[in-house]
């Protein structure tokens, strides 16, 4: 037993187990496919494949793994617009969603700044903002549609480069994503210590150098929280947004399986959709750690 | 020696706050002046309203009523021109130690060329005994290495005057005797009138030219004042076994036991005939400016 502890195998044993007992519940209501070769009244061999089980259209974890095997084995290949390597997809996906979390990070911040500091800006925008904050990515993107339709940009071979579905998607991203980052700023700013604001005051520094010398750093460990957060979402909302408009990325590419009955790819893109988020939380984290250290 | 002019008149400064049954006075009619190059001491209890004091000389608070008059020239607001040492050194935790004093260096001194901006903070640094660490984050640094910090970004940028409120509150007894010694040595060089907040007895009796006694708040008030006589440059030794030294120390302690609680201003007679012959009461080598009046 000591040796057991001694070896630390109980971080690694533990999580494998509760993997294999959760691929084991899987595998028990998952359904399985039989396959029956009968020679019918004409003499024709007819062979036929039925599915048993608890949920017999849910793919078995071999299933899973089998028609998953060329999307991960060539993660980067693209063989068509709507079949490409799992990776290639994901790396669509990201791409979107890092436009989307920029504008949500640029009018965030400035919008937490305001609140932070100003208390009737605070009581003005509270309403609004709480009422605005719990409403879907599902709901958004829709007005995105209304507001941008009849936007296009036209490059030189006149394919339409960004249309008003790609403007819609950054939208709906932008507002469900800025919210933690404007909540966490204007907390981060209301709790910068009244002394480091004295120091400010005694030095007359002005209205600028304030900002930059002593709010910014005294807000950052707050304020990377709330990018934390919000990446979180921006990741959450493409899946959402992918599925709506039909983009190439894991989200649209999970949509499109399901319509085309391979169940097993909603599977690979879930999964996929949960290791991405997972690393990118962590790498947020590790950014944000180094801040609240500093 | 003559009298000098007083740098720094406080005039009936109140402060009071709203509450919902009507203000709450925290300091009520505060009268005191200060001569150039003096070093007065406020004492009393916790939470008399000494530091608000402090805070309104320093503009961080706003007083109700009264006037302060710095050099001549009426101020409300805070400025440069009055160098704050706070109880916690207030160092911005995202600077180094020299950082934090070219702050406001850089603020005070903004025409100078840079060499000589960083080299007066260096020197202010090395003064205070950081010579070492200055380029150190005040996470890397104990507190008393803190609140030299703060006592040299204070004195770098040569105020008109400085305050200082509880600057040792928080350090054990023996950093607070060598920050001390520091704090005298930057002052004796100087020559900065200096208004400081303690709850220290003897730190006040070592430091000051005068203390002021405050009464309980709410309502605070100048109390008393005493005229510490000893002459400077004190050495430690010879103030602790001067036999003035328990006398003087007995009579502030008595003061915060026992009388604290009366306001001068209640009693029906002429308070300042009453102040004025306890502050006359030893010979001072530094001229008694009139106090309450």
């Amino acid at each position: 037993m000591k040796f057991f502890y001694q070896l630390k195998l109980d971080a690694i044993l533990l999580p494998v187990i509760a993997l294999l007992i959760c691929l084991g519940g899987w595998a028990l209501i998952a359904g399985h496919g039989k396959t029956t070769v009968s020679v019918d009244d004409w003499g024709d061999k007819v062979t036929k494949t039925e599915r048993f089980g608890l949920s017999k259209n849910l793919p078995s974890p071999a299933e899973t793994w089998t028609a998953s095997k060329p999307y991960i084995v060539e993660p980067f290949a693209k063989r068509g617009e709507l079949d490409q390597g799992i990776l290639r997809f994901a790396w669509l996906s990201l791409k979107l969603v890092a436009q989307g979390y920029a504008i949500a990070l640029l009018l965030g911040t400035p919008i937490g700044f305001f609140l932070g500091l100003s208390k009737n800006f605070t009581r003005a925008f509270d309403p609004i903002i709480q009422i605005l904050r719990p409403v879907s990515p599902l709901a958004w993107l829709p007005l995105g549609m209304v507001l941008f339709s009849g936007l296009k940009v036209v490059d030189s071979t006149g394919r339409t480069t960004f249309g008003t579905s790609d403007a819609a998607a950054l939208f709906t991203i932008a507002i469900c994503a800025m919210w933690p980052t404007v909540l966490n700023t204007a907390v981060g700013v209301r709790a910068v210590p009244q002394d480091y604001l004295n120091v400010a005051k005694v030095l007359k520094l002005s209205k600028p150098k304030t900002l930059f010398k002593i709010l910014i750093p005294s807000a950052l460990p707050y304020m990377f929280t709330g990018f934390r957060l919000s990446l979180g979402i921006a990741w959450l909302v493409i899946v959402a947004v992918e599925m709506l408009i039909g983009k190439p990325g894991v989200g649209g590419f999970l949509w499109q399986q399901y319509n085309a009955n391979s169940y097993a790819h909603i599977i690979l893109s879930i999964l996929t959709i949960g290791f991405i988020g997972y690393i990118l939380d962590r790498m947020m984290s590790l950014i944000e750690g180094r801040f609240r250290s500093a | 020696m003559t009298p000098l002019a007083p740098i720094l008149e406080l005039f009936k400064l109140s402060k009071a706050y709203p509450t919902p049954k009507g203000p709450a006075v925290i300091v009520r009619d505060f009268n005191l002046n200060l001569a150039k190059g003096e070093f007065v001491t406020l004492i009393g209890h916790s939470g008399c309203g000494k530091s608000t004091v402090l805070s309104m000389v320093a503009g961080l608070t706003d007083a109700t009523e009264g006037s302060m008059i710095l050099a001549g020239r009426e101020t409300n607001e805070a400025g440069p021109d009055r160098g704050v040492v706070f109880q916690s050194p207030c160092l911005l935790p995202w600077l180094s130690a020299f950082e934090n004093v070219m702050l406001g260096v850089n603020q005070v001194y903004f025409n100078a060329p840079k060499v000589e901006r960083r080299e007066l903070a260096e020197y202010y640094l090395s003064v205070v005994g950081l010579g070492n660490a200055m380029h150190k984050f005040p996470r890397e640094l104990s507190q008393g290495m803190c609140q030299r910090v703060g006592i040299a970004r204070a004195f770098a940028l040569q105020p008109k005057m400085l305050l200082l409120d509880e600057p040792f509150g928080m350090l054990d007894s023996l950093t607070k005797i060598e920050l001390q010694e520091v704090l005298l040595e930057l002052w004796r060089r100087n020559k900065l009138t200096t208004l400081m907040v303690t709850h220290d007895v003897d730190e006040a009796i070592f430091l000051s030219d005068r203390v002021v006694m405050m009464s309980d708040g709410p309502e605070a008030e100048v109390g008393d004042i005493l005229t510490i006589p000893f002459a400077r440059p004190r050495i430690r030794a010879e103030v602790l076994t001067d036999p003035r030294y328990m006398e003087i120390r007995n009579h502030l302690l008595t003061f915060l036991n026992e009388r604290s609680h009366i306001r001068p201003s209640r009693i029906k007679t002429p308070r300042s005939e009453e102040t004025e012959t306890v502050a006359c009461k030893y010979e001072s080598p530094v001229a008694a400016v009139t106090s309450t009046q």
